[in-house]
């Protein structure tokens, strides 16, 4: 029992981490009916980008502390901002009035232009390195299940980021806007609405979560690379579409399913060299049933 | 419509040609060519460059001393960047495109399997510095290798966990990516079964993953004494992290794919006190391989690990080759090559058996203090 309640923690705590980077997919998806696909990228950049910092902001605030941690994090969301509305400025940008696939191809470029870019050996290389301890991770003990402080902190930041940005979307007059362009395009820029700032807005909130993601993940697993975000946006991806692309819970849902699912089938002998598989095979039956996902609601598309 | 298309057929066809014979090997015949193919970076990046480091050495060694049959060595080295599918692209190119007469490398088994039939295939002697599954040389009569094999160091390391580790039940865990990891895995549980040891838990990762809490966590409820874990640096130090996260506090201990500075870089205090067999230790060794270790030291700064000396010497085992062949020609090299015979190499005596493997001793080491402690040499 406690080996069951012990696999569904880590389950969880992988899953919170698949969740964050998932809410960058879906919201972007829920405006622009567009999946960016650089956004696993954008995750790898903030983990780079927290690993530079870290070194500098330990000089002025004592490394290991609340305060230093913050203040990386922070400063990793906003660079990461910027470099996801440069993203859209650059690439996405000129292609706005070319039917949707082009757009989708293109973010596809962009991924594996940031991807090989950075292995090259003058930019990051392509060797793993060691993320620097942001916040002391102790290990707890409840009963038969151990916990890290880590593991707690990536679960709350998740679910406050999440809450966040439900706030954004739902009560703010830039998330109402947001709304309105996910809508009608036409009308809300007959209402207004600058449609190219909400959409640049757009990519910078989702690749500022990509970025928090970044940093949690590097925090988790100290382990970082230039494809490290290949394989998580993958999942991440699917877990916004399994949760109901386009939907905020469901993209967090559906990271935390995802991340479950796969953790248990990491546990059976026999099955953990399948754990992929068999969580994105779970994915599949998911979708069989309920194909616009978990929370998605089934759209009947205009033709 | 079809005379149009077989026009530029052809002309297509005389580009290719024209480029084919621009890309044919260049003739010089002062320099003999020796291709070397590593990870110089990416994942097993540490490995590469070591093997690259010693094998670089031997080759200004040598020409130093003259070169061999009068003609400097020129060694030619490509990245694979750690990559499943780049070995056998870059080997390729070493061949069709460089011309050399012999091929050096890799460390990992998977990859040196990638490439040994492309050597095969075109005849070019190619010999593997340090990778370890028995499957590599099997390939064919031109694939060597200059160190032991898997059978041995599974072997090894199971008479470990029975004799210094003492333990019985022993959960074994494996990177199913990696034809190295799943040979280290078959042999070393064979030989644990047969101890009279216990295989409670068999469970499996695949290289570059992030996350093994959830094997580990199952791993743990099976109680083992000790965990086998045949993996390769980067992962390996993941894991011993997460193990001590999840409380499971037992000896994790394995073969040659822990020996990095990576490992204890990535690991730190999780991978203290953990126990791994590989080829060479610079502290013990013949007066060659103290010439080594000095010679090592002043060039690079750092002391050399295994891969580096294995590297060293499967140049140096080829230069004798050549010399005895007393010609830079691929069939003879091979010939001379399968017929060598206590060639006194850095990390001991090498004679390639009949399967072209070199038979010999293993050293088991310790980490401690974020050092690899000499423990104690094993002999076939």
């Amino acid at each position: 029992m406690s080996e069951f309640l012990q696999q569904l923690l880590n389950g969880l705590s992988l899953g919170a981490i698949y969740a964050l980077i998932a809410l960058g997919y879906t919201m972007v998806y829920g405006v622009l009916r567009f999946i960016n696909f650089a956004h696993g990228d954008v995750f790898m950049l903030g983990a780079f980008a927290g690993y530079f910092l870290a070194p500098k902001v330990a000089q002025v605030f004592p490394p290991g502390s609340i305060a230093g941690a913050l203040v990386v994090l922070v400063t990793v969301m906003a660079i990461c901002a910027g470099i996801g509305a440069s993203i859209e400025y650059l690439a996405y940008r000129p292609l706005r009035r070319r039917p949707k696939l082009t757009v989708l191809i293109t973010a596809i470029g962009v991924s594996l232009f940031i991807e090989f870019t950075c292995q090259h050996r003058l930019v990051f290389g392509a060797s793993p390195r060691t993320f620097p301890e942001l916040l002391a991770n102790k290990t707890l003990h409840l009963g038969g299940l151990t916990l890290n402080t880590n593991q707690l902190v990536v679960i709350a930041l998740t679910a406050l980021l999440l809450g966040g940005l439900s706030f954004v979307v739902q009560r703010t007059k830039v998330g109402t806007a947001m709304r309105a362009v996910a809508f009608n395009e036409q009308a809300a820029a007959l209402m207004g609405v600058n449609i190219n700032r909400i959409i640049t807005f757009t990519f910078a909130l989702g690749s500022a979560l990509a970025g928090a993601g970044g940093i949690l993940f590097a925090m988790t697993y100290t382990k970082i690379e230039p494809l490290m975000g290949v394989q998580t946006g993958l999942k991440a991806f699917v877990a916004a579409v399994v949760g109901g692309i386009g939907n905020l819970p469901g993209a967090a849902l559906g990271g935390l399913v995802l991340g479950v699912v796969e953790t248990l089938a990491g546990g059976v002998q026999g099955l953990s060299n399948y754990r992929d598989g068999i969580a994105f095979a779970a994915l599949i039956l998911i979708l069989l049933f309920r194909p616009a996902g978990l929370l998605g609601r089934a759209q009947i598309e205009k033709v | 419509m079809k005379l149009i298309f077989s026009r530029w057929a052809g002309a297509t066809l005389a580009a290719l040609a024209l480029l084919l014979a621009g890309c044919g090997p260049a003739t010089d015949t002062n320099v003999i060519k020796i291709g070397e193919y590593a990870s110089l970076t990416g994942k097993e990046a540490t490995f590469g460059q070591s093997s690259h480091n010693g094998t670089e050495l031997a080759i200004d060694e040598l020409n130093a001393a003259g070169g061999l049959l009068g003609k400097t060595l020129q060694l030619i080295t490509e990245d694979n960047q750690s990559k499943a599918g780049e070995s056998q692209t870059v080997v390729n190119k070493l061949i069709a495109r460089d011309g050399v007469v012999a091929v050096l490398g890799e460390v990992a088994s998977s990859r040196s399997l990638e490439a040994a039939p492309v050597c095969q295939n075109a005849k070019i002697p190619m010999i593997s510095p340090s990778s370890t599954n028995p499957d590599v040389t099997k390939t064919g009569d031109y694939i060597f290798r200059v160190c032991f094999i898997d059978p041995f160091q599974g072997t090894v390391m199971a008479d470990f966990a029975k004799k210094t580790l003492k333990v019985q039940n022993v959960a074994i865990f494996t990177d199913v990516k990696s034809d190295y990891s799943k040979g280290l895995a078959k042999f070393f549980k064979e030989r644990h079964l047969a101890n009279g040891g216990k295989v409670g838990a068999e469970f499996d990762f695949n290289g570059g993953d992030t996350d093994f809490k959830a094997q580990l966590t199952a791993i743990k409820a099976t109680q083992p004494e000790a965990v086998f874990v045949p993996g390769y640096y980067t992962d390996v130090a993941l894991i011993c992290i997460q193990a001590k996260q999840l409380g499971l506090n037992v000896p994790l201990f394995g073969g040659d794919g822990w020996e990095s500075d990576k490992l204890v870089e990535i690991g730190r205090d999780a991978v203290e006190g953990q126990h791994f067999s590989t080829h060479y230790h610079p502290d013990v060794g013949t007066p060659k391989s103290r010439q080594f270790v000095d010679a090592y030291k002043k060039r690079y700064n750092a002391a050399p690990d295994a891969m580096a000396a294995l590297g060293y010497d499967s140049v140096m085992i080829l230069a004798d080759a050549i010399r005895r062949a007393n010609a830079a020609e691929p069939a003879k090299i091979r010939d001379a090559l399968a017929a060598s015979k206590s060639f006194d190499a850095v990390t001991g005596m090498i004679t390639m058996d009949a399967n072209r493997d070199a038979s010999k001793a293993a050293v088991i080491l310790k980490v401690e203090g974020g050092k690899f402690k000499y423990l104690e040499t094993v002999a076939p």
